[in-house]
């Protein structure tokens, strides 16, 4: 269990263009465990999405290295699974058809053709094998996308902000149904978010970044026993000093309103 | 008071009398044409009755008239009963009553002005008897014709489609091949294909290679430059998504910026398809030895205009049977956008 399975060490990205030079992400340090949760949270800006996406091989550091198992991270690879915010599901092929993507894309799909029917098992979307993604709803595209992304067994799963645009009911739904994948495979999550709540439901530790330049700025740990209570009082004890960093951290903080 | 509550209609259900009457009402104008055809005497002296003999069986322009006629009659009977036994059919077929009945009526009219009289301008409007004659005087001749017509279009029309597509996915995923050649797709696209007809008639060995030709680069344009555009429009997150996923190049180019074109290959299809029935009549007509548009041509030329109209019919039901054809194989292709685009 105590194994690293990821190292980002000194990570600048710098975004140029001929007028503007913005530091997206400014000396990154991060050390990830086998089997761990991690959420990272931030304003908009702050470079959460940057760095995942750096972890999953989409982008290039201008500095630094990501090391996954000791190997340096250069392009995708199926051993890190990406969730994506939304829009990731490919529109011509049918629930059975994008979760069965990876296999295709691998050329293993022959032989592991009854995965398909085990993850849609996993994720309950049975009688919806042959929907295409527009017929389902958002809570359900998002399961298949979860679903896509493990049935190639990563090592890692990215998650961008999967539950941002989901209602409240369904993202409980979801958060309910990652723990339980976790669970089933010991997968080492990394989730990208912006709500507070979500990251301290979900997480072993919480990364907070501020932006400009996008940084680290306190690593948390949540030592609360699986299954959390929203409502409990050291969930919410957490919450208040989240928010509370989070009014200090920022760079500009808001103004007060009197009436 | 009372209130009656009545059962709602069924779905499926047998042929009740309101559905019968809509069928009767439909095909009333056909009968309409038939009995005018029958019983009302030719007036005008300038059209000559001949029999035509096909193995054994005697028809002229009037009896084959009539059985056309009865032929539309046993068409849209059949598709009446046919829809007789779904809603959503009897819906759709008492929508067209109307318009069908109007048609027997409009032919009935066109028989009476067009042939018994002879009230339209001769010989440039004979009436639909006298175009019929077109196919029992040289029927033979119709269908050479149409055939070739028909092989012009299939060889042009499919090289055109794979050469458009080809060199669209090309354009769509190679920046530097979307920089050469999208300007010379710009200007050559714009030129209507047969411009071209001097040069291809010396370039190419027969006059059908000729016509292929002009019909492939008049399909490739469109084709080519929708193709190009839909491989482009592709959303970076779903490649990005592929290649998490573990795929390389040839997935993303074939199983993610291929299908992500593909609505927008169809719209180019569709529109190279009218473009392609343009230039098929049009090289025919100016330089090919068989084909309708030769046919109309070599009509023209002894006036026989009621050939003319023969033709024209023939290709119009040729290039219908050619859309739906082609509309059909759309909605297998794109069936993941059935509710989607509407």
């Amino acid at each position: 269990m105590s194994d690293v399975i990821l190292e980002i060490k000194g990570i600048n990205r710098i975004y140029k263009d001929e007028d503007n030079t913005v530091e997206a992400l400014n000396d990154i340090n991060l050390s990830v465990k086998r089997g761990e949760f991690i959420s990272i949270i931030g304003s908009s800006g702050c470079g959460k999405t940057t760095l995942l996406r750096l972890i999953a091989g989409l982008d290039k550091p201008q500095s630094g290295k990501l090391l996954q198992s000791g190997e340096e991270i250069i392009s995708p690879d199926p051993s890190r699974g990406y969730v994506f915010q939304q829009g990731g599901l490919f529109q011509w092929l049918t629930v059975e058809q994008n979760i069965a993507a990876g296999l295709k894309a691998r050329r293993v799909y022959k032989e592991n053709k009854h995965k398909v029917a085990e993850y849609i098992d996993l994720i309950g979307l049975n009688g919806f094998e042959k929907s295409y993604p527009h017929q389902i709803s958002g809570g359900m595209a998002q399961r298949v996308a979860i679903a896509r992304a493990l049935i190639n067994d990563p090592e890692l799963l990215l998650l961008d902000e999967p539950m941002g645009a989901l209602d409240s009911f369904t993202r409980a739904d979801i958060q309910d149904k990652l723990l339980e994948l976790k669970r089933g495979n010991n997968a080492t999550m990394i989730l990208v978010t912006h709500d507070v709540d979500e990251a301290i439901y979900l997480s072993d530790r919480i990364v907070i970044m501020t932006p400009r330049p996008g940084k680290i700025s306190e690593i948390m740990e949540i030592k609360l026993p699986h299954p959390r209570h929203r409502g409990g009082v050291e969930f919410l004890s957490i919450r208040k000093n989240i928010l509370e960093k989070f009014h200090m951290a920022s760079a500009y903080p808001e103004p007060e309103y009197r009436i | 008071m009372r209130i009656s509550y009545k059962e709602p209609s069924p779905n499926k259900g047998r042929l009740n009398i309101n559905f019968i009457a809509v069928i009767l009402f439909t095909i009333a104008g056909f009968a309409a044409a038939i009995l005018a055809n029958i019983f009302i005497p030719q007036i005008s002296a300038g059209v000559k009755i001949k029999d035509y003999t096909f193995g054994g069986i005697t028809l002229n322009i009037n009896s084959a008239y009539r059985l056309v006629l009865a032929a539309l009659i046993a068409l849209y009977t059949a598709i009446g009963i046919f829809s007789a036994f779904d809603k959503d059919r009897r819906k759709k077929y008492k929508k067209r009553a109307q318009f069908r009945f109007a048609a027997g009526i409009a032919l009935a009219l066109w028989d009476l002005f067009g042939t018994k009289l002879q009230l339209l301008p001769q010989p440039f409007f004979p009436g639909p008897a006298g175009i019929i004659e077109a196919f029992l005087s040289e029927s033979g001749f119709v269908i050479q014709n149409t055939l070739y017509s028909l092989r012009l279009f299939a060889v042009g029309f499919i090289f055109g489609v794979a050469f458009g597509v080809g060199t669209g996915i090309i354009i769509g995923w190679f920046p530097k091949a979307y920089y050469w050649l999208t300007p010379v797709l710009n200007i050559a696209g714009v030129v209507p294909a047969v411009a071209w007809m001097p040069f291809a008639l010396t370039l190419f060995p027969t006059p059908f290679t000729a016509a292929v030709f002009l019909i492939v680069i008049c399909v490739w344009f469109p084709v080519a430059s929708l193709a190009a555009s839909g491989v482009q429009s592709t959303p970076k997150a779903q490649f990005e998504a592929a290649r998490t996923l573990g795929g390389k190049t040839s997935y993303l180019v074939f199983h993610v910026a291929i299908p992500h074109a593909m609505p927008q290959i169809f719209t180019g299809i569709n529109t190279a398809n009218a473009f392609a029935f343009t230039t098929l009549v049009m090289a025919e007509m100016m330089g090919q030895p068989g084909g309708l548009g030769y046919y109309i041509n070599a009509s023209k030329v002894w006036s026989a205009y009621y050939k003319v109209f023969a033709a024209i019919i023939v290709m119009a039901v040729m290039f219908s049977l050619i859309t739906k054809g082609i509309g059909l194989i759309e909605s297998r292709v794109l069936r993941w956008q059935r509710g989607l685009v509407k």
